[in-house]
């Protein structure tokens, strides 16, 4: 079947995948967002231990949605993998090591004799959760901001300042890409607590934070899309890059269904803070996640179509990356279309698995009965 | 382009996190299965006593896992921040196989982990039970991609250079995954990751039954683990073996190097041991190479090519070149890599002027060429051997570990067996200090595997020095030292906490 789909066809196709991915991600990130409310959230060890267990059973979806997210790129675009993580160097080391420590801190936290002492683990799960996530946006946003690398005509390529990608976070946009990022998952972690645990204290205090975590996300989310919509973009034709004005904008007006997706996802986003705030609902978080979903995929595929460059670069804009020139070849991204088709079906598991084992609400009693409990 | 302090330095990154990655992997591999096992037993018995033993072994598990996941991230990323024009090299092929393993593995792995460690009293006792099992095949899965992945640096298959892109692109990916190499190395590998997991449940129930605790518990876990591990361990030798088969027919150079080889022979022997001679040079066919060894008659032929009287070329044939056997000199693979080189840039530059005709004069030179294009970067002759020393003594220890493990394994089952193993103290002491020597071979069979293969990043086709991202080494240093603490201090915490969650015994958990 994919085989006789044109190599441009495939390559769109591989590009919305990594705005699936990408979006999945980002609805995650809620692990994260939780772990920088762990403190706010609690007013006691029993309170704190609950908000650990409510996060500690789903940690490792996230952090293997990133190393998916890694893979697909790797797999379908070689080229942007292999100069953006190549030359933006320090900021993806500082993202790793950001969870490199998130992925032993449930497991030791509260074990006895664990070297490093529980608040030191409880430490790293603050770094990942705020730095980490502010560092993924950055990172993020320099797809649409650019990064400072040539390439020669064998396709390697250098990067031109020694800060190796930490400058990214001189540019306002980037990080105004990282903040609404944290103060999303901050909210989506909120909206998740609402629904997992069942404390009335734990509750009250959530119902606080998400008011004002909601303000400023909404505030940043705004200045962020009105930074897209303004911004030039760089586009390319038979002779090459070239910047343009409002590209983005350009971009949704020529593909309609990316501002419906865009116009849903924020209005589910908005609406879920609403009823959790003023209808007492625990179900924002359905509404809120999917809504994060719909508004990633739209935004990052804003980047993939319309003759637009995936990662512009400000050295020499004729080196910039689009999805043709930095994509496997056809033969590669049909063979991983046919493995793309798993990803519904692995989806799906994990969609029952966390069915069943979310039936009953996280309450004191519960965690003290469980055996492995973080 | 090269610089051989960044290249020394990236290798040396790699080689350090991918060790740390590799001290976690194996018993992750094997633990899963043994607790799987133990589980079954529970749920078909219904003894409550397999189910504290199934889940003492499944709290050691969780422990290791933690700080596997931790050191395995930066190993997928580390492609691309450290080995950039490799990713991009040979990225469309490699890429694959990473991909594959996060969609078919990491999620099978990460989803079900969870439901066996919470879900005791949420899904039923069938559904837990399959999650056990789900963990130890994601587990396996994802070693199954990795090293298909790693097999096709060793043995590069399935794919064609294409001069326009400057890289190579898959051709079938059929013949990527069903790569001998790539078979015979998963084999092992998993194997190899079996034995580590019952060397540990042995050692660590020999520690129960020298302290007089916990000896029930102990014992039955010692029957299990042992009987899988004697099982693992003859796969494990039958597999190893397999694998220098295959080194010898892909991977000359490493052979050699393994077995400290220098002048080719016919019905060559193994070194069982020797200490090689430091004064000994590559070209020099005079010296002796060992100060003393102990050597098996015919073995090497018989392992390499299973012919008793097969020649096996010595580390001065490849470089020096040996015409009787048609090996050519190192030196001229050499030149025609430069030939090779020089046709594609030539190539690129026709290509940009718009003069087709002599594009494909170049492009024909470099078809003839093609197969040595990796030696056209290299520039002296013996630097396609890879260094001898540690090479050849990392196999041979790997390689008498192994017979130590087996032997081990068949005596601990007999006196199971026979119900006398807490009265063998020597042997149970041996067990305890066996589990080190487990990752002791583990490492070494990863140093023989990946220092054997140097200079190439890719086997013939891709020298590491062209391989690294163009960093300041000042910035590779910067994140090694930081690797090297971190992950030294997370070792040190999972060994204490391991340690103390031993020591809190089976009842505990
Ligand atoms: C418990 C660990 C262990 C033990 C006892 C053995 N091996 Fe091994 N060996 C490994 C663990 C391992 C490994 C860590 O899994 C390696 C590293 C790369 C690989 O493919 O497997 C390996 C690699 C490896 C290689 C190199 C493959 C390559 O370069 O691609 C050879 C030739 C052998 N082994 C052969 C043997 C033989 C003949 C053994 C006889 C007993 C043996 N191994 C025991
Ligand atoms: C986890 C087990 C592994 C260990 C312990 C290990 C060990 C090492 C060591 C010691 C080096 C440095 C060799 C040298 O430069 O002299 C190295 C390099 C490297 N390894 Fe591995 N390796 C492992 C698995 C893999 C796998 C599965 C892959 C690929 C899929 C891989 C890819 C590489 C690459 C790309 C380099 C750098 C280039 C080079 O030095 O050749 N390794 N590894
Ligand atoms: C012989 C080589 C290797 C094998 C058999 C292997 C196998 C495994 C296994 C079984 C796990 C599960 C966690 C654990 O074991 O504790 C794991 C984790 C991981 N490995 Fe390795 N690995 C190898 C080398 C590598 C290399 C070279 C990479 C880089 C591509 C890598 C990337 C990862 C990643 C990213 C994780 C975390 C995955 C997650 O989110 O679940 N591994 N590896």
């Amino acid at each position: 079947m994919f085989e006789t789909f044109s190599l441009l066809t495939l390559q769109q196709y591989w590009w919305f995948l990594v705005a699936v991915l990408g979006a999945l991600f980002v609805l995650m990130t809620f692990v994260q967002g939780g772990q920088t409310l762990l403190s706010t959230l609690s007013s006691s060890e029993e309170e704190k231990d609950m908000l650990v267990a409510s996060l500690g059973r789903k940690w490792e979806l996230t952090f293997t949605a990133l190393v998916m997210f890694g893979g697909a790129l790797f797999a379908a675009f070689p080229l942007f993998y292999s100069i953006s993580f190549g030359g933006a160097y320090f900021v993806w080391m500082a993202i790793l090591f950001c969870f490199i420590i998130q992925a032993v801190s449930y497991e030791y936290r509260k074990k006895p004799n664990n070297f490093l002492g529980k608040k030191t683990y409880e430490l790293f799960l603050f770094i990942n959760g705020s730095l980490g996530i502010i560092l993924i946006g950055a990172a993020l946003g320099t797809l649409f901001s650019g990064g400072n690398f040539i390439k020669n005509d064998m396709n390697l390529a250098h990067w031109t300042m020694a800060s190796r990608g930490l400058e990214a976070v001189l540019n306002p946009f980037n990080v105004i890409f990282g903040l609404t990022l944290f103060f999303l998952a901050r909210v989506l972690a909120e909206l998740y607590f609402l629904n997992n645990i069942d404390s009335n204290n734990i509750i009250e205090k959530t119902k606080k934070a998400l008011k004002k975590d909601g303000v400023i996300f909404v505030i940043l989310y705004l200045a962020l899309t009105g930074m897209i919509l303004s911004m030039s973009g760089v586009g390319y034709d038979k002779n090459g890059f070239f910047i343009q004005e409002y590209k983005f904008l350009n971009n949704f007006l020529a593909n309609p269904i990316l501002l419906v997706l865009f116009l849903a996802g924020t209005l589910l986003v908005l609406y879920s803070i609403f009823i959790s705030l003023f209808k007492d609902s625990d179900k924002g978080i359905w509404f809120g996640g999917l809504g994060a979903v719909l508004a990633v995929i739209s935004i990052l595929s804003l980047l993939g179509f319309n003759n637009t460059a995936i990662y512009p670069s400000l050295a020499d804009i004729q080196s910039s990356l689009s999805i043709e020139n930095a994509s496997g070849s056809k033969y590669t991204l049909s063979v991983m279309s046919y493995v793309s088709l798993g990803v519904p079906f692995v989806l799906g598991y994990i969609f029952l698995v966390w069915r069943s084992m979310d039936q009953v609400k996280i309450t004191s009693e519960e965690i003290q009965e469980d055996s492995h409990h973080y | 382009m090269e610089n051989s302090l960044l290249v020394e330095l990236s290798r040396a990154q790699f080689a350090l996190t991918a060790l740390y990655h590799w001290l976690f992997v194996p018993l992750t591999l094997g633990l899963s299965f043994i607790v799987a096992i133990m589980e079954t037993i529970y749920v078909k018995t219904g003894n409550e006593e397999w189910k504290k033993i199934t889940k003492f072994w499944m709290t050691l598990f969780a422990i290791n896992f933690a700080i596997g996941l931790a050191t395995g991230i930066i190993m997928e990323f580390e492609f691309g921040t450290n080995w950039a024009n490799y990713s991009w090299i040979v990225g469309d092929i490699f890429g694959a196989p990473l991909a594959i393993e996060g969609i078919m593995a990491f999620f099978l792995e990460s989803t079900f982990f969870a439901v066996m460690f919470f879900g005791w009293n949420k899904v039923s006792k069938k559904i837990h039970l399959l999650s056990t099992w789900l963990v130890a095949v994601g587990s396996n899965l994802s070693a199954l991609w990795i090293l298909v992945a790693n097999g096709w640096m060793q043995s590069p298959v399935g794919m064609k250079f294409n001069p326009d892109t400057a890289r190579f692109e898959m051709e079938k990916f059929f013949d990527v995954l069903f790569n001998p190499v790539a078979v015979s190395k998963f084999l092992h590998t998993i194997s190899s990751g079996y034995v580590m997991g019952s060397l540990f449940v042995i050692g660590i129930s020999a520690w129960f039954l020298l302290k007089g605790k916990e000896v029930i518990f102990a014992k039955r876990s010692i029957i299990v683990a042992a009987s899988f591990g004697l099982l693992a361990s003859i796969f494990l030798i039958v597999t190893g073996d397999e694998s220098a088969y295959q080194v010898a027919q892909k991977q000359p150079a490493k052979l050699a190097t393994m077995e400290g080889l220098y002048d080719g022979e016919k019905r060559a022997g193994i070194i069982a041991i020797g200490q090689l001679n430091p004064d000994k040079k590559i070209g020099d066919r005079t010296t002796d190479p060992f100060l003393w060894k102990l050597e098996v008659p015919n073995a090497l032929s018989l392992l390499g090519y299973r012919q008793i009287d097969a020649f096996v070329p010595g580390i001065n044939d490849l470089v020096l070149g040996n015409e009787r056997l048609e090996i050519e000199p190192a030196i001229v693979k050499i030149e025609k890599g430069k030939l090779a080189l020089e046709s594609l840039r030539g190539y690129k530059d026709a290509k940009k002027v718009g003069n087709e005709e002599l594009a494909n004069s170049y492009l024909e030179k470099f078809r003839t060429y093609e197969k040595y294009m990796g030696y056209g970067y290299l520039k002296k002759a013996e630097e396609i051997i890879p260094p001898i020393g540690l090479t050849f003594y990392s196999f041979h220890i790997m390689v008498g570990l192994g017979s130590w493990f087996l032997l081990l394994f068949i005596l601990v089952l007999y006196f199971s067996m026979i119900g006398k193993i807490e009265e063998k103290r020597l042997l149970l002491k041996s067990a305890l200090l066996t589990i080190p020597l487990g990752y002791l071979a583990h490492e070494s069979g990863w140093i023989v595997a990946e220092v054997g293969r140097q200079p190439w990043a890719i086997q013939d086709m891709l020298p590491i020095g062209v391989a690294t991202s163009q960093l300041d080494a000042t910035a590779v240093s910067i994140t090694m030292s930081l690797f090297a603490i971190l992950f030294t201090s997370l070792l040190i915490a999972e060994i204490k906490i391991m340690v103390t969650q031993i020591k809190l015994g089976f009842k505990e958990h």
